[in-house]
């Protein structure tokens, strides 16, 4: 019983009830999200001592029926999106309070209310001990995002939000719930593997049906953004930027190629996917979604969308890490979920503070920009590098040990891939930072009214920034959890 | 008579039968109707605390009948007042309890006109619910089951919407046709047990096959119609749409598990070949409503209607559970049962609320009133999630174990659960209906009507509501003390089966050596 983890769970929770019955004044509410994200990022800080040696920290909550429950555990492969999502909140609630109140926003408890209880389910899908537990808490961010997409309230808001909404309980109904009852049926439990090469089916289980469930682990958690059931991502993009900076670059999304990978790992196992021969072809179907959305991010103006584009390309990089199967492979799949979480929040939170300063939302807009807003673009530069995977940004390791995992696995193809999205992603990003910097200002309209974003958008820019260059340079800390993962 | 359990001493379900009547008869001499109201409130509720002792009493070890009582009723015929409760029927018993305070509580502003006999309706409604579920005598059942008919009928048809009339006809034209081959049955029950219409020792004896094909089918129309299975289920979308609040939630809860009820208690134990022989069809019946009940609900824009549907595609699960004839696939079923009854009635009730403040069942009519019932779509939310199989919801765990019995019965039958595959568009489309319903409510669009002036749930309705939402996260996270208590019955009564069908097996071989 490790009461650290409950605990963990609870603070987004509480900090939710605080914020809806402290709504009226914004000053206590928005203290309120300050205090319970800086609690969480303590609290999950806390357990990294015990689980670096090696420890697995469970707290069960609830039986349902012999076999599946509600339980808590954290293990390396928790900690990694535990330390993400809890750190990022932080920072972004510091970012929305100057962002919603920059713009003036509507209906800003329940904006809060919801983005802790989004929170509350991605630490839950974190620390989830079995399949059910997991499924339940995925279900929870379904949910609770649905008024973030919706915030608006026009009709915009409201296609994007029903798009949103209908991709993922869909493929969530049609897809999990039919692949975790049978995973029931064959096995009797829910619960992951403690390792990840044993997997959870017996001897003697039907070939066929394993990898239908395989099949439908895939496609079941659609926040992974693998294509055919991606199109909800770039809907979503209708939210304010907070939300897409927070949810659909790091809560949202990590929750869903978490899922994906946790399962490929703790369900089915690497010596079950080698039997079956599931790794490589894997590799290959997300590989197709990786180079196509970098295609179509090329041919998107709205900074916003572009960015959606290249999260869904950068997503597919994690699945495709871990379906390599190798060590190395993994691992750079694994240490994406942190890489890209920071850098492409950085991305986001600049897109938003060129919003609020100027009112721009295209990138034939940004033109000369940059010298009015040095540090906004300057980081949106490095953090771009990070996408591209340049040394010495987070992207670099990434790419480094996919580049390794897929030499190793022999599949010239998937090194092929990485090359190849590399140089796309250096084709959609770079014109963005040389036309901020280098472009010319339209004739006949003059730069008044625009400045650099406000201080309390830009330091949490610059904070996000720094990390993102920090684990580029130092990445062994987050490193020892993704080794602790391949043992 | 050994499956009896006699439990010596109180007559707690005589009790519990009475009461309400006892309640009515009194309501009858009561002219101030706010005293009607309290007295049956009090009436429901003592029956409702008095049930619970159902539970501290019960042996959960045995699937023995118990708190048997037995009196001679009508000795020519050998007709008996037998009643008694086992795992299967216990939850519905207290299902029924604990539900009607809450139909009265619904009631409280709702009924205007007539407010001493509506009372004594829904008291009179009790008894013959609670008759039904503990009745051991075919005739004492077929009787009670006649019965609910009447107080139901004028339910509808005197506190009803404006096609009332309609509805009322419709849905007693139905059921009584449904029964009557029921009574058939029964007779010829009666003349083959030597003139017994003692339940018990019905069930598990050699009848001819074609027989018992026959019984099977008289029993499959009464229950499929009352459960309603598609395509029986015409008078169901009619008889919600027009019952008032009250109505549409005995209806939903109660009635409509008298079929599935009816299934286990009667179909399975006296026709076990039949069920065997006629059972696959009946499943792929309860996918085509399943499927059928999703899309159509999907279409509505009448909440009543919608929920009705809802219901058909709801109870398609039941009947999909009980004919897997596994032991998930029973457990789950009977657990449904229980789950539709809090969360269906919930939403009921929940229009009711809507509609009080509206005057219109029309979805249109309430899109928008989230930001001016804040605690009114808390509720409502929840029960939404809990109708479409929410995890940690009570609606989940059912489905869970109805699904898990459907693939152990495509995996045990031949390798690949296609039948199991074929149900989960139904769960996809339960998520699709709840929440568009949902969205519309709390959210709506850009062109809402004005809801400004609505006010939000008052204590009385959120005392209605909040007991519901108890139950909606009790099964929902902790539903073994649940399953405890129905978990010998369902067990034993698949050994009977396999034990049956052996027996029939060994005989069959015999007939072939011979």
């Amino acid at each position: 019983m490790d009461y650290k983890l409950l605990i963990a769970l609870l603070i987004p929770l509480i900090g939710t009830l605080g914020v809806m019955f402290k709504g009226d004044n914004e000053n206590i509410r928005e203290g309120i999200s300050s205090v319970s994200s800086i609690l969480l990022l303590l609290v999950v800080g806390s357990m990294i001592p015990a689980v670096l040696q090696g420890k697995t920290l469970v707290f069960p909550m609830f039986t349902i029926l012999p076999g599946v429950s509600v339980t808590l555990r954290a293990d390396s492969m928790s900690m990694i999106f535990a330390i993400v999502a809890s750190s990022l909140w932080t920072i972004a609630v510091f970012y929305s309070m100057g962002y919603m109140r920059g713009l003036k926003e509507h209906a800003q408890t329940r904006f809060n209310a919801c983005f802790a209880l989004s929170i509350f389910g991605a630490i839950g899908v974190a620390f989830s001990d079995n399949l059910f537990t997991m499924y339940l808490f995925y279900e929870i961010v379904s949910v609770c995002t649905y008024p973030l997409v919706a915030h608006h309230q026009d009709a915009e808001g409201y296609n994007g939000a029903r798009k949103y909404i209908i991709y993922l309980t869909t493929t969530a109904k049609a897809f999990l719930l039919p692949a975790m009852i049978l995973i029931y049926v064959l096995t009797g439990t829910l619960d992951f593997a403690s390792n990840i090469h044993d997997g959870v089916f017996p001897e003697g289980v039907s070939g066929t049906l394993v990898i239908m469930l395989y099949i439908f682990c895939i496609f079941g958690f659609a926040k992974n953004g693998v294509m055919p059931f991606h199109h909800w991502l770039p809907g979503a993009m209708v939210a304010p930027t907070p939300v897409s900076a927070l949810l659909h670059a790091v809560a949202v999304v990590k929750v869903g190629v978490f899922c994906t990978t946790r399962v490929m790992l703790y369900t089915f196992g690497t010596d079950t996917m080698h039997a079956l021969n599931l790794g490589i072809p894997t590799a290959y179907f997300v590989g197709f979604t990786v180079i196509v959305a970098s295609i179509i991010a090329l041919s998107k103006d709205n900074l916003k969308a572009r960015l959606a584009y290249s999260t869904v390309s950068q997503l597919s990089y994690i699945i495709m890490g871990v379906a390599l199967l190798t060590d190395p492979g993994i691992q750079g799949g694994l240490i994406h979920i942190v890489n890209h979480a920071f850098s492409k929040i950085t991305l986001f939170f600049c897109a938003g503070a060129i919003y609020v300063a100027s009112h721009k939302k295209y990138i034939s807009e940004l033109d000369g920009l940059g010298k009015t807003m040095p540090f906004t673009f300057g980081a949106f530069a490095i953090a771009s590098l990070s996408m591209i995977g340049a040394p010495p940004v987070a992207g670099f390791i990434t790419k480094w040990n996919l580049l390794i995992g897929s030499v190793e696995a022999h599949q010239l193809g998937i090194l092929l891939i990485l090359i190849a999205s590399t140089l796309l992603n250096a084709a959609y990003f770079a014109p963005i930072t040389y036309r901020a910097f280098f472009g010319k200002r339209p004739v006949g309209e003059p730069f008044t009214g625009i400045k650099e974003a406000p201080l309390s958008m830009l330091i949490p820019i610059l904070i996000a920034c720094t990390i993102s260059v920090l684990i580029g340079i130092f990445p062994d800390f987050m490193l020892q959890f993704v080794k602790a993962v391949t043992g | 008579m050994d499956q009896l359990l006699i439990n010596s001493g109180f007559p707690l379900l005589s009790v519990l039968i009475f009461l309400p009547l006892a309640g009515a008869l009194v309501l009858l001499f009561v002219k101030n109707e706010s005293l009607c109201r309290y007295l049956a409130l009090a009436a429901t509720g003592v029956v409702g605390l008095l049930s619970l002792r159902l539970v501290t009493g019960f042996d959960t070890t045995t699937d023995k009948f118990q708190f048997v009582e037995h009196h001679s009723w009508i000795e020519t015929f050998n007709i008996n007042y037998t009643i008694g409760v086992d795992g299967i029927s216990i939850l519905l018993i207290l299902l029924t309890t604990i539900i009607m305070p809450f139909c009265v509580l619904a009631s409280w502003s709702y009924i205007k006109t007539r407010v001493q006999a509506f009372m004594v309706c829904l008291l009179i409604m009790e008894t013959a619910m609670i008759g039904v579920f503990v009745a051991l005598d075919f005739v004492l059942f077929y009787v009670l089951w006649e019965a609910m008919l009447i107080p139901m009928y004028l339910l509808i048809g005197i506190w009803g919407g404006p096609r009332k009339i309609y509805a009322s006809i419709k849905f007693f034209l139905y059921t009584l046709a449904g029964s009557i081959l029921l009574l058939v049955g029964i007779i010829w029950l009666y003349t083959t047990n030597n003139y017994s219409f003692f339940i018990p020792d019905m069930m598990w004896q050699d009848y001819p096959l074609t027989a018992q094909v026959y019984l099977f089918l008289a029993f499959f129309l009464a229950f499929a119609i009352k459960v309603p299975m598609f395509p029986f289920h015409t008078w169901l979308p009619a008889a919600h749409v027009e019952a008032p609040t009250a109505g549409s939630v005995i209806l939903a809860s109660i009635l409509l598990k008298m079929g599935t009820y009816g299934f286990l208690r009667f179909a399975l134990p006296i026709t076990p070949e039949a069920t065997l022989l006629l059972g696959p069809y009946v499943l792929w019946l309860s996918i085509a409503g399943i499927i059928y009940g999703g899309f159509t609900a999907l279409a509505q824009s009448d909440m009543k209607k919608l929920i009705a549907y809802s219901s058909v595609g709801h109870m398609g699960f039941v009947t999909l559970g009980i004919f897997v004839l596994n032991v998930d696939g029973l457990e789950g079923a009977i657990l449904q049962m229980v789950n539709h009854g809090i969360t269906t009635g919930a939403l009921f009730l929940c229009v009711g609320m809507i509609y009080e403040r509206t005057h219109s069942r029309e979805l249109r009519s309430a899109t928008g009133v989230g930001k001016y019932m804040p605690i009114y779509i808390t509720f409502l939310a929840f029960f939404c999630l809990s109708s479409f199989g929410f995890p940690g919801t009570n609606s989940f765990v059912g489905e869970f174990m109805i699904l898990a019995g459907a693939f152990q019965f495509g995996i045990a039958n031949g390798g690949f659960p296609y039948l199991a595959l074929a149900a989960i568009p139904g769960a996809v489309l339960a998520a699709a209906y709840m929440l568009r319903m949902l969205q519309k409510i709390v959210w709506g669009g850009t062109d809402n009507p004005d809801q400004s002036w609505i006010t939000d749930l008052n204590s009385r309705e959120i005392v209605t509501l909040a007991p519901f939402l108890f139950f909606v996260f009790w099964i929902g996270l902790g539903p073994q003390p649940f399953l405890d208590l129905i978990h010998t019955s369902v067990t034993q009564l698949l050994h009977h089966f396999d034990a049956h069908q052996a027996q029939q097996a060994v005989a069959a071989a015999g007939a072939i050596v011979h």
